[in-house]
């Protein structure tokens, strides 16, 4: 079998290329045991946003054309932040009492941070990462890449919108969903619910998401057609998406659009607040995006820092 | 809290203290009030904490000016500046003049000179120093935790403090827990006897610990000490006081009283390179009360190890988990839990500006300093415990001579401590190191 898979790279290369490529896969990670599972999202079109007589920030709704992506089949768990907190500088220079803010919700704390537990010990192992920064995440995303040689950014709001898919909003929401009404209170491991069509799990509730874009309420007004996305140098506001265990379900939709607010590090007593951790956001985490076709270098360092 | 229902909450506050103001007070204890007058605040100590606090200052009063800034280092004042300008963009001018910004060891008098109000947030080993200067220029004071790191600071601040009070003027501490509502809330059922008499409690600050600032080639032994400041007793007092007495200061405040004795044990284990002077990285201290109790306190800078910051305090009907902010049965079945996530309360470290400039305001006293000295001196009492192996006193530990930060400091003077030939610095060893 593997002789012929060799014999068929040797003569049609472009063949095998696109086979082992279209597909989902694991990208294994630089310390062992720890992987990512990765769905591939084939290009399409569809109706981002939902048209409303009322001035909605959703509305109009626009056509929109994407080219194809894999998404990670889960939030990213605090397992796979960690790896990324390890090996990197998170050392501010500053005395941040951040373990002030570890008296949300009393559990039993797993391994914990370098430097403090930033779940409010609601869980590690198996649990979606949060209260890390847009920023934070997207550096995230920076790091993977450079240990795994692929290019990881976090989704666009179209890429995530796309990949909840509109087929969310008319099922039965507690099957799929982590939500006010189920969540007693704090996240949930990751990949319980049932998963949605393209086989994504927690794509509405558990965490709500960070998104690369900037968010702008007239942005659906722009009718734009094809990858979109709202770049900028701001830290606030920044699209999140899918509603957490905090929300109503009646306020999980695969459309609704959410954005940070300077409010996420209200309980951060320092001036400049923190650059990789908000204090008051226990339910936003994220999800990351690998682009199948390339991207300029350009267009990363906007992905990765904010600016070209 | 939002702006809007916090300005709510300042309006309740002074009506309430004037009606009780104006019944229980002599005519003189107006002098102070200050209703209409624009207050000028000034900043000393200008890092992380102490640009936090101005800020929610002027967040915490619409007629206040940043009239003067003071650090021993430039580099600080331009970043805290910064960060506050970037913090209220354009809702806010920041005016302040470049004459009135002070470099140096004595910056901060001229910076009190010119202010109503000072916010003391320089490393705590100059606490008293710039409290009392602070008071005996009759200004109102928002100070950060902790107060002295030694014992002859502690008495130095208690001696201000009560200047502070015979001049009715206010003076918040940082120690945000008194100023943080799901506290407030349970310190309140406790009191009313929802667990009964308190017998014991266990408080933790164990977490992986803070920054390091590393030694620069450029850098006079002084000045590595005074940007790597935490790792130095005479500047810092160890994280059992720096950190963990917010924790300990709940087990006073709870209980009602200071402790009696301490006892315990402490070493640095892991957090132990030439960058980390001397301090512990953790210290387990058995603190009795004088009816009795027993608080056990923990706390660990280790990366890598359980994180877990709170209190809890057993009764003879119940138990209170402060952190998640819980009465339980002594069975562990849950009989009240404070019903607020603490990101939908109101923001403890805003509050206590809000409480000092309404007080100010209507003339009221809020006096925290002696609170704050005393909870001090239980987190020294610790940590001089563990340093000797032996059980300390309160008597003790109140009339102890250490002294561990020079007056009049300039760049020129010799670091209280310096380092051996190897460029580490003498760590106390319990059984040797002696009680001053």
């Amino acid at each position: 079998m593997i002789q012929i898979y060799k014999l068929i790279a040797v003569i049609f290369p472009f063949l095998l290329q696109s086979q082992e490529i279209e597909k989902n896969y694991v990208q294994d990670l630089p310390i062992d045991g720890f992987s990512l599972e990765m769905v591939y999202i084939p290009n399409g079109s569809f109706d981002m946003g939902k048209d409303s007589t009322k001035s909605m920030d959703y509305s109009p709704s626009n056509k929109i054309e994407l080219s194809p992506f894999w998404i990670s089949k889960y939030e990213i768990t605090w397992d796979i932040y960690q790896l990324f907190m390890d090996q990197t500088n998170f050392d501010e220079k500053e005395n941040f009492e951040r373990a002030d803010f570890i008296d949300e919700i009393d559990g039993i704390s797993g391994p914990t941070t370098p430097y403090v537990d930033m779940s409010f010990g609601m869980g590690k192992k198996d649990f979606p990462a949060v209260n890390m920064t847009h920023y934070a995440a997207s550096k995230f995303c920076e790091w993977l890449s450079s240990k795994t040689g692929y290019y990881y950014r976090l989704p666009t709001e179209a890429e995530w919108e796309y990949a909840c898919s509109e087929d969310m909003d008319n099922l039965i929401i507690n099957d799929y969903s982590w939500n006010s009404s189920n969540s007693e209170g704090k996240y949930q491991k990751v990949g319980q619910k049932k998963p949605n069509s393209f086989g994504l799990h927690d794509m509405l509730g558990n965490v709500a998401e960070w998104t690369a874009d900037v968010y702008e309420k007239n942005t659906y007004k722009k009718r734009r057609k094809k990858n979109p996305f709202k770049s900028g140098d701001s830290k606030y506001p920044r699209v999140i998406r899918g509603g957490s265990w905090e929300d109503n379900p009646s306020n999980l939709r695969s459309y609704y659009r959410d954005f940070s607010t300077k409010d996420l590090q209200k309980r951060d007593p320092q001036i400049p607040k923190s650059l990789w951790w908000n204090t008051d956001a226990p339910n936003i985490g994220f999800r990351i995006v690998r682009p199948l076709n390339n991207e300029s270098e350009k267009l990363k360092r906007m992905f990765w820092n904010y600016s070209d | 809290m939002n702006k809007e229902s916090r300005r709510n909450f300042v309006k309740k506050t002074a009506v309430l203290s004037t009606a009780t103001l104006a019944t229980t007070l002599p005519v003189d204890a107006f002098a102070n009030v200050t209703e209409n007058k624009k207050l000028k605040i000034s900043l000393v100590g200008c890092g992380g904490r102490g640009s936090g606090a101005i800020v929610q200052a002027m967040e915490a009063d619409d007629n206040v000016e940043i009239i003067s800034m003071a650090d021993v280092f430039s580099d600080r004042i331009e970043k805290s500046l910064k960060g506050i300008r970037e913090h209220f963009g354009n809702k806010k001018k920041i005016n302040l003049k470049e004459k009135n910004i002070f470099v140096g060891f004595d910056s901060y008098k001229k910076a009190i000179d010119l202010c109503d109000v000072v916010i003391l947030a320089t490393p705590p080993g100059f606490r008293p120093l710039h409290f009392e200067y602070a008071i005996d220029n009759g200004k109102h004071v928002f100070m950060e935790k902790p107060l002295a790191t030694d014992a002859t600071g502690v008495r130095r601040v208690l001696k201000s403090a009560q200047k502070a009070k015979e001049q009715k003027l206010n003076v918040v501490v940082g120690l945000q827990r008194h100023y943080q509502n799901k506290y407030l809330d349970l310190y309140e059922k406790v009191k009313s006897g929802a667990i009964g008499k308190i017998v014991s409690g266990q408080v933790y600050w164990n977490d992986g610990g803070v920054w390091t600032n590393n030694r620069k080639a450029n850098q006079t032994e002084l000045e590595y000490q005074m940007r790597n400041w935490y790792y130095f007793n005479w500047i810092c007092g160890d994280h059992i006081l720096e950190q963990h007495i917010h924790n300990i200061d709940v087990a006073n405040w709870f209980i009602g009283d200071y402790p009696k004795s301490a006892q315990g044990m402490g070493g640095r284990e892991v957090r132990n390179g030439k960058d980390h002077g001397h301090i512990y990285d953790h210290h387990f201290v058995e603190f009795t009360y004088p009816s009795g109790q027993i608080i056990s306190s923990q706390c660990r800078h280790q990366k890598g190890t359980e994180s877990r910051v709170d209190e809890v305090f057993q009764g003879s009907r119940g138990t209170v988990t402060l952190g998640k902010g819980e009465i339980s049965s002594l069975d562990g079945s849950s009989i009240y839990k404070y019903p607020i996530s603490s990101s939908k309360d109101a923001n403890p470290y805003q509050v206590e500006h809000d409480k000092l400039f309404a007080s100010i305001r209507e003339g009221g006293e809020i006096n925290d300093a002696f609170n704050g000295a005393k909870s001090t001196l239980a987190a020294i009492m610790g940590r001089m415990a563990t340093y000797t192996g032996q059980k300390i006193t309160w008597d003790q530990i109140m009339n102890s001579k250490e002294d561990l930060v020079p007056d009049n400091l300039d760049w020129n003077s010799p670091p209280p401590i310096m380092p051996n030939g190897d460029g580490r610095y003498d760590v106390p060893i319990p059984g040797i190191t002696k009680f001053i």
